[in-house]
């Protein structure tokens, strides 16, 4: 079982492995400069006629992509764990109908990938669940059409806005022994900045990641240098240099840090702003690129954030402040 | 304060947060706008010019100015609604800004690209009901202070 | 020569009319739907107080085609009613004047919403 250590934190005592992973992407994802560590990519329709019924078909795809790498059938699966910015979950339910695997919605805007990893540990380390998937998605035109504008609406977005990554990724965790495992995990507690601005999510999400981050370190009696590499998930570019000079300003310089977000997107040719962001930034990106290089031994101690800006159309639209998230979980290679 | 971050305020935050904000590129934005917008105003312009001169007056209709302006209007929208349909329009806003979402063919944008997004969510509740989510506002303020100088007119009349 | 300074004159009062719109998108937070409401409503009042027909005289489409110039037309349609049927022109007028272009927005709307379908643009 779990053991608390300091203020927030859970040193896992029963072995949590990361199986295997998968993730479906978008067409700009894939010509991204991570093109090549997705292994498939879609139109952001998915051959559908909505965009909400192609968000779907990306959850079903990453799902479906995992047991097959696996070979493992659904009945093997204890519990799937899968968000989505889509109203109440649905890509997350309509993509997993038909799974026939038990399943928990989670939600926690873009920091979902963090919370189903964080929730799903938990339940392998309880001793109950066995395997156990954690997944997210999200879908740039389904964002665009529920958080903003009609895609043929002609406009400007200022350099502060990010762009929702098109994607699905998905993760088995399982006790059977593996290469990579789960050691710790942090849940975040909601900071409030009053950001108001909803372009500029980077900027509300920094502080909560800060918040994360350094209650880890400083839980576990470590520096940012203990780890190879600390992973945020949907900060951005703008957001990415907030979260570093809060965590200097703590007294917990970070040099190795990367952001999903940062990564995903190459904002001189893409014209995605201040870079990716969504539920699938982070999931897309850890499933693909994080993953595969610990597997290859680039990294062998990584924290990995999930970011996420707590808010709904009708909460910006009332002035309420743009609450901040973010939930931290530690892979290390045996 | 409550939180994590002891040495953080919320206005030490706001200002550290505004200066690294990344501004808009003001002068290169304007130039387009005023390209942009300046050129769809010149091919009104030219189409009006076209339905009023003798050429047309001989050939095809004699317009009265009204009529023409009518007229170009409807061509304006046409051109707006079709540059839309044809998944052009959102491009030239990219680019243009305010030069594409301030003239009459960026008003046929704002009705269009709704009532094409969201007839995924039916021709009733969805085309029909949402069509002016973005025009409704200039609609609603623009016919109601219509009303209010309208008023004053009566009045003073 | 004529011609030249009016075509000119067109393009100048257009362009800056949406520059200035760019300019508020760009240095103030005001959304854009905000801005446009602004320019529908200062060109009501602008019509009312007699300066837009002025710009009009010189300015042509360059200053009708700008929502500025839906406005006016909303602001000289409630007058001209007002001339002609008293009371009851305050409430027909306005949308009197501009119904070609509604109209035809909402049929085009509508006939979009049949024949096409709205894409991502990838870059």
């Amino acid at each position: 079982m779990a053991q608390k250590t300091g203020k927030q934190t859970y040193l896992i005592t029963r072995p949590v492995y990361v199986k295997n992973a998968a993730s479906v992407v978008g067409p700009r994802e894939k010509a991204g400069p991570l093109g090549k560590y997705f292994e498939a990519w879609e139109d952001e329709d998915f051959g559908e006629d909505t965009w909400e019924k192609g968000e779907s078909r990306f959850v079903g795809a990453a799902l479906t992509s995992l047991l097959t790498k696996e070979k493992v059938s659904s009945d093997e699966i204890d519990c799937v764990l899968s968000g989505d910015l889509e109203n109440q979950c649905t890509a997350s339910s309509c993509g997993l109908k038909d799974s026939n695997i038990p399943y928990f919605g989670v939600f926690g805007a873009c920091s979902t990938m963090g919370e189903s990893l964080a929730l799903g540990t938990l339940l392998v380390d309880g001793g109950g669940f066995h395997n156990v998937i954690c997944m997210t998605s999200s879908n740039f035109c389904a964002a665009e059409k529920q958080f903003r504008f009609p895609m043929e609406l002609g406009g400007q977005r200022p350099p502060t806005a990010q762009c929702t990554v098109t994607g699905a990724g998905a993760i088995l965790l399982t006790d059977t022994p593996c290469k990579t495992r789960i050691t710790h995990v942090t849940p975040g507690i909601i900071e409030n900045y009053q950001i108001k601005d909803a372009n500029n999510m980077g900027a509300a999400m920094a502080p909560a990641c800060a918040s994360t981050v350094k209650m880890h370190l400083m839980d576990l009696g470590r520096t940012a240098a203990d780890y190879d590499l600390i992973v945020s998930g949907d900060l951005g570019i703008l957001g990415g240099g907030l979260f570093k000079e809060i965590m200097e300003l703590h007294g917990y310089p970070v040099s190795n840090h990367k952001d999903c977000g940062e990564l995903i997107f190459d904002p001189k040719t893409q014209d995605t702003f201040s870079g990716g962001s969504g539920c699938g930034c982070s999931a897309v990106v850890l499933a693909s690129y994080i993953l595969r290089e610990m597997n290859a031994g680039r990294w062998n101690r990584v924290l990995f954030v999930a970011t996420g800006a707590l808010m709904s159309p009708v909460s910006v639209k009332q002035g309420d402040p743009i609450l901040g998230i973010a939930h931290g979980v530690v892979f290390e290679n045996l | 304060m409550s939180g994590n971050l002891e040495h953080l305020t919320e206005k030490q935050y706001q200002v550290m947060a505004s200066s690294k904000e990344q501004k808009s590129k003001l002068w290169k934005d304007c130039m387009m706008a005023f390209l942009f917008g300046g050129l769809i105003c010149i091919i009104a312009q030219t189409i009006k010019d076209f339905l009023l001169s003798s050429y047309f007056a001989e050939n095809v209709y004699g317009f009265d100015e009204e009529g023409a302006a009518a007229i170009t209007t409807m061509i304006m929208v046409f051109l707006g609604a079709f540059l839309t349909a044809i998944n052009v329009y959102d491009n030239l806003g990219r680019i243009a800004g305010a030069g594409s979402a301030v003239p009459i063919t960026g008003f046929a944008n704002s009705i269009v690209s709704p009532a094409m997004e969201f007839r995924s969510e039916g021709h009733i509740l969805g085309v029909g009901a949402q069509m002016f989510i973005v025009a409704g506002p200039v609609l609603v303020y623009g016919t109601s202070s219509a009303v209010l100088v309208g008023l004053l007119y009566f009045l003073l009349k | 020569m004529g011609l030249l300074v009016k075509y000119l004159l067109v393009f100048i009062i257009g362009g800056v009319l949406c520059a200035i719109a760019q300019v508020l998108l760009d240095k103030t937070k005001l959304t854009s739907a905000r801005i446009l409401v602004i320019y529908v409503v200062s060109g009501v009042f602008l019509s009312a107080v007699g300066i837009y027909s002025k710009l009009v005289a010189i300015g042509g489409c360059g200053a009708t085609i700008p929502l500025l110039g839906f406005g006016h037309a909303l602001c000289q349609g409630v007058f001209k009613a007002v001339d002609e049927l008293g009371f009851r022109g305050i409430f027909t007028g306005g949308l009197g004047a501009v119904a070609t272009g509604i109209v035809m927005a909402v049929v085009f709307g509508l006939i979009a919403s049949f024949v096409s379908k709205p894409k991502s643009k990838i870059q």
